[in-house]
């Protein structure tokens, strides 16, 4: 399968003390939707920008294409589509005319109608950027990458701050870039956008990849498949009970009173488990069971949630 | 990995590859900076109409005003008549406007500045009371007295004769025209492409742009032009309003009036970019403009002559960029001099111009 980014040992310190990337290794393939997933200030606006050619990296190598930045800078800045974070347009210039803009910069641009199109900004298409609500904005930076008619795609953050309506279209345009042999590159600190989106997810904190793999791999690599969480009336009474010891369970946690265990077969837990309540005489308020997510892999991984807001 | 079959691939229906041209770029840079500057109503105003109000403001201010006239009351009494005959028959008598009042009207009018001088006529002869502490008081009792003894038969020892002088060419508003002008170009050269370079710096849109395969001095040079389209309209407005207005005389060609402003539009735009080189924020660089704009609004001559500052001071005077362009359009527009005889002036403009290019172009932050 032929490499669309490959980059190795990347090392980013900004002003000699800050170390915001600390040795990242990622390959790439062509036509896959590859999704950099961590909290915020974990490193991934840097790595992308390094890989986007916009940063140099204060070590390691980059190839995009086959090409590094050094002797292809040219070569590919036409082949790149790219919607940095918080990118403000000229509020005073219509969605058309932005187009026509970014279109001329290319060599063999995409058609500024098609895009408009596929972008569903037909509507607003003579509306001055400064009137676009929040999602028409995004989805207008994503155009400005889109109308370079690129061969990889690069997203920052494309739907932080969205409504879920908004996120779901800007899913489709991703997906229907990607039908189109096209590779997308994206960071995004939303669990279920890497999952639901993404063929391969890198985890990063703390400037390093800590997991790499795709969303169903990491979830059965890292934590049993399925998440069972309960609640007692008398919170710490049975605290100090071991229930790994129960059969199936591969770990457990403890957060505000709610214990989760994270579990193979929860058919053979669960049983267990109420029979060991029985045994204590603990009163059962809430039992839950469901699947692992990415948001598990990456509380097991740091102990940490991915949003801590 | 064993070899999957690739999945179908789902193309668009082809579309005929479009192919941009080397200007298309340039082109398209230019035509956006112009609507957007088009769309910004104060622009228009700060750029086009300011300058003119200014230029009315001042000229109304310091137009040339008919000759004063001096109002005077004379005392009725019997020989009111004959005093004021006397000022009627006199050389000045239209520079005099008399009334004849009774005493006490006349004192009344006096007191509240209606009047500049009370004269009375009797048997003994003419009485003047007069302010010593207010000038046109003072002015107007030399006056009657002149009108008086000229009217009666003096004849003058020396004859002399006096020209006034208040021509288009030599007027306030002469000098004014062409010093708004620089500083117009000044104005507009610094603000817009200062303040726009970092406006566009906060906004992160000179980074996505640089991440495009634009070219950087096409994006510059766009700028630089959208300048220059912006000069041929202030500098055609200003001197049109002036003509038009104030009847002033355009003695140089316009080739040469329109190619100093050009000089003084991109000279003033190198300022400006360097001066929006490194600034992140635009609370920063609105004060390193006026810093910068500063000292030559003050030293340049725009509202008055340098020459007045200590001789000491006139070569560094001289140096600054808005100095040599004011005094090259004075003497193309007022006096009709040549290209030719501007060299030195024109020699300063293009150094700020490319010496603060290159700085800029160096120092230079995309992001």
């Amino acid at each position: 399968m032929a490499v669309a980014i490959q980059c190795r040992g990347l090392r980013k310190t900004y002003e000699g003390k800050v170390e915001a990337v600390r040795g990242i290794d990622l390959t790439i393939n062509m036509g896959e939707c590859f999704g950099l997933l961590g909290p915020n200030g974990a490193g991934k606006t840097t790595t992308i920008e390094i890989l986007e050619g916009l940063l140099e990296p204060t070590s390691g190598q980059v190839e995009v294409l086959g090409r590094s930045w050094q002797s292809s800078a040219g070569d590919l800045r036409e082949w790149l589509g790219i919607s940095l974070q918080e990118t403000r347009l000229s509020e005073k210039l219509t969605v058309r005319e932005t187009l026509q803009l970014f279109s001329s910069f290319y060599h063999h641009p995409g058609s500024v109608d098609a895009v408009l199109e596929e972008l569903s900004l037909q509507e607003k298409a003579d509306a001055w950027v400064g009137k676009l609500s929040g999602g028409q904005k995004q989805r207008l930076a994503v155009a400005t990458a889109l109308v370079a008619n690129p061969k990889i795609l690069f997203l920052d953050e494309p739907t932080t701050g969205l409504d879920p309506q908004s996120r779901r279209q800007l899913w489709d345009i991703v997906r229907q870039f990607q039908q189109r042999n096209g590779t997308v590159l994206l960071t995004t600190h939303y669990m279920d956008e890497a999952e639901r989106l993404c063929d391969r997810i890198a985890i990063i904190d703390h400037g390093q990849i800590i997991a790499e793999g795709t969303p169903p791999e990491l979830i059965e690599r890292l934590t049993g498949h399925h998440v069972v969480e309960f609640a007692l009336s008398d919170g710490n009474a049975t605290n100090g009970h071991n229930w790994s010891k129960l059969p199936g369970v591969q770990s457990v946690r403890t957060e505000d009173g709610l214990f989760s265990l994270q579990v193979q077969e929860p058919h053979e837990t669960i049983p267990a488990l109420l029979a060991e309540l029985q045994k204590q005489r603990a009163q059962l308020v809430h039992l839950t069971t469901r699947q692992a997510s990415l948001e598990d892999v990456f509380v097991q991984l740091t102990g940490r949630h991915l949003r801590e807001d | 990995m064993a070899t999957v079959e690739q999945p179908p691939v789902v193309t668009k229906p082809e579309q005929p590859v479009k192919t941009n041209g080397r200007w298309i770029a340039y082109a398209r840079l230019l035509q956006m900076r112009m609507l957007e500057l088009q769309r910004e109503p104060e622009v228009i105003f700060w750029v086009f109409v300011f300058p003119l109000l200014l230029a009315l403001g001042l000229g109304i201010a310091f137009r040339e005003k008919p000759a004063d006239v001096t109002p005077v009351a004379v005392v009725q009494g019997p020989k009111a008549q004959q005093l004021f005959d006397l000022i009627q028959r006199s050389p000045q008598h239209a520079a005099i406007q008399v009334e004849v009042l009774s005493a006490p009207a006349a004192l009344d009018g006096f007191r509240l500045g209606k009047y500049a001088l009370v004269v009375t006529m009797d048997d003994f002869g003419v009485h003047y009371r007069y302010d010593p502490a207010r000038p046109e008081s003072v002015l107007a009792r030399t006056q009657v007295d002149d009108a008086l003894q000229a009217a009666a038969g003096r004849r003058n020892p020396i004859s002399t004769e006096t020209k006034s002088s208040s021509e288009p060419g030599a007027r306030y508003i002469d000098f004014l025209i062409p010093g708004l002008l620089g500083m117009n170009l000044m104005n507009s050269g610094m603000w817009g492409i200062g303040f726009a370079l970092v406006e566009m710096r906060q906004r992160k849109l000179l980074k996505r742009f640089v991440a495009t395969p634009m070219r950087r001095s096409d994006f510059l040079l766009a700028l630089v032009s959208s300048r220059l389209v912006l000069m041929l309209i202030e500098v055609a407005l200003l001197l049109l309003f002036g003509v038009l207005v104030f009847h002033v005389r355009v003695e140089g060609s316009l080739a040469a009036i329109l190619l100093i402003g050009a000089l003084g539009a991109i000279s003033f735009g190198g300022v400006g970019l360097l001066t929006a080189s490194r600034a992140q924020k635009i609370e920063s660089v609105s004060g390193l403009i006026n810093l910068v704009m500063m000292p030559m609004w003050i030293f340049s001559g725009v509202f008055f002559s340098y020459e007045r500052f200590p001789k000491m001071a006139l070569p560094a005077i001289r140096a600054l960029p808005l100095t040599a362009l004011n005094d090259a359009l004075r003497s193309i527009i007022l006096q009709g001099a040549s290209l030719h005889s501007q060299l030195g002036r024109i020699a300063v403009l293009a150094i700020w111009g490319g010496v603060s290019f290159v700085l800029a172009l160096r120092w230079f932050r995309w992001s």
